[in-house]
């Protein structure tokens, strides 16, 4: 068993710079962040380390701050310009017990984030769904494309704050 | 001159009797053994996570029902439970007890719904009216408790939405004592079936490291040999009040984590939750089941990921909460998503027919995997 400080300063000294916080401040849960580009290296790290041995990813879920600066359109509808995109992993040891949540926060205008499709291979349809519900590109990922949205959808990305539906699909009036 | 092949794909679904739903599955074939799986998923998408950004906490419990429709209970259970972490609220013992019941009944029906169809996808009708006949008894075990039969927006945040009917445990003890013996009637009709046990032993083999790499979890994680019940390694709920085993598959009919397993592990998950819901039953404390609802759902700022060990599976919720009356994202965990990436896998080697049993055996529900 491992608190998450612990596993915060193992990586602090591994990693360095990679690691950037612990926030303890929020209620309930503590989380870890870290470097989009890194991610990848630190999950192998995590999983493979004897001490901590999180062989299990949980959930992985994006998630959109919309932390940016809100802007009228030429419509007057609002979009946000800015801000960031971020990452959670939910991360669990079987055998060890404990958890830990990871957080990493990526520009909103070019969202790209590590795949761990190598660490996990759950991860897959997560990050696929990650990249449908909020456009994050997940690099080397090995079959990044839209998997609860159509294929052909080209209206953007729905859980973004500032998504609009488009007024026709297909021919069809949205909303029929 | 050699006898020249070629590979072809077979189109499956998205309507197809054995896919449980609509899922297409893009077969890769060469003759009759497959080379690979490519599953299209999304066509009952309706983007919850979406409404439930525009909803305020309470209205949501009956968008989660609709998610894991054969296992609504554990749905809402799994939702109030995130909330009420996330509130700090202390709920009264006898509700407790009831979500316990309640979701231990609906354990069983979903099983029932699991075994039966999974014996008609394989040509066995009669189990599948023998399973529907008793589930039918724990849906009217639910209709005279909350009125609905398959969503029953029934576990609210803090309590629940109505008290115990005053037959029901009388009808539940009855439900108990006629269904034991028909989980042997099953048994004897299914699962030690000859042509049962060809059709299913050592077919679709899961090993132990690969189900942990993806994510799987519940019934198909056991059936691989693990020990593991989010009930009893991440407690939650009453339950470390009561006595009852994890059935771990052993490889009794093939090798462990083969279909047979599969299917067994659940049989014998029905047997563990009538001995938790009997337990429940003789410790119920009285109480009011609405002392604990809050009158306004304000939850503080922050986030927090609970899971619970629903019928397929750990379903998790994760919701972060901008300290307003509507939540700034809900993502859900649904064991089916994640179970059926295993798929491709598999299936690879077998032949087609095979897939119509492994599909089974893993027991998903497309309206949670599309949300």
């Amino acid at each position: 068993m491992k608190t998450a400080e612990e596993i915060f300063n193992l990586l602090k000294e591994k990693f360095g710079d990679a690691v950037i916080e612990l926030k303890t401040d929020i209620p309930v849960e503590p989380f870890i962040v870290v470097d989009p580009l890194m991610v990848d290296k630190i999950c192998s790290f995590l999983r493979d380390e004897n001490e901590l041995q999180l062989d299990s990813l949980m959930n992985l879920s994006g998630v959109d701050d919309a932390n940016g600066e809100k802007v009228k359109d030429e419509k007057g509808l609002e979009t946000i310009k800015g801000g960031t995109l971020s990452v959670y992993y939910h991360l669990e040891s079987t055998k060890l017990k404990h958890k830990l949540t990871l957080k990493t926060s990526t520009d909103r205008e070019k969202p790209e984030v590590v795949t761990v499709t190598e660490v996990w291979k759950g991860a897959d349809w997560h990050e696929r769904e990650a990249y449908d519900m909020y456009g994050i590109i997940f690099l080397n990922h090995p079959d990044l494309r839209r998997i609860l949205m159509p294929y052909d959808w080209e209206f953007g990305f729905p859980l973004r704050k500032d998504y609009k539906n488009p007024e026709f699909y297909q021919g069809m009036k949205v909303p029929y | 001159m050699a006898l020249k092949t070629e590979e072809m794909v077979l189109n499956m679904g998205p309507q197809h009797p054995s896919t449980h739903g609509v899922l297409r599955l893009e077969l890769q074939i060469d003759g009759e053994i497959i080379i690979d799986v490519i599953p299209h998923i999304g066509y009952l998408h309706r983007c919850f996570e979406k409404h439930a950004e525009a909803m305020t906490y309470p209205q949501i419990i009956p968008y989660t029902d609709r998610m894991d429709y054969l296992a609504s209970m554990y749905n809402e259970f799994g939702y109030a439970l995130a909330m009420e972490r996330l509130m700090k609220i202390e709920v009264p013992e006898r509700v407790e007890y009831i979500r316990v019941i309640m979701g231990e009944l609906q354990r069983i029906a979903s099983h029932l719904v699991a075994l039966g169809t999974y014996g008609a996808d394989i040509g066995a009708f009669t189990p599948f009216l023998f399973c529907f006949r008793d589930r039918e008894r724990i849906l009217h075990l639910f209709e005279i408790t909350c009125g609905a039969r398959l969503l029953y927006n029934y576990i609210w945040i803090g309590g629940l939405s109505h008290d115990l009917h005053p037959d029901f445990i009388r009808l539940t003890k009855e439900f108990i004592k006629d269904f034991r013996p028909n989980v042997k009637e099953l048994n004897d009709l299914l699962s030690y079936n000859r042509i049962f046990i060809e059709r299913t032993a050592n077919v679709g083999v899961l090993p132990i490291d690969t189900a942990i790499n993806y994510g799987v979890s519940g019934p198909n994680l056991r059936a691989s040999g693990m020990k593991w019940d989010l009930r009893r390694d991440d407690p939650y709920s009453v339950y470390h009040k009561f006595d009852y085993e994890i059935p771990v598959g052993s490889g009794e009919k093939g090798k462990t984590g083969d279909c047979w397993d599969r299917y067994f592990i659940r049989v014998r998950e029905m047997e563990e939750s009538l001995k938790i819901i009997e337990q429940a039953i003789e410790q119920i404390p009285e109480g009011d089941v609405k002392s604990a609802i809050p009158k306004r759902v304000k939850p503080p700022e922050g986030q927090i990921y609970t899971r619970v060990e629903n019928p397929r599976g750990e379903l998790g919720y994760f919701i972060i909460s901008d300290g307003s009356l509507n939540p700034s994202r809900v993502k859900v965990r649904a064991p089916s998503f994640v179970t059926m990436q295993i798929f491709p896998e598999l299936c690879k080697g077998f032949m087609v027919a095979d897939v119509v049993a492994i599909l089974g055996s893993v027991d998903i529900v497309l309206g949670e995997i599309d949300r």
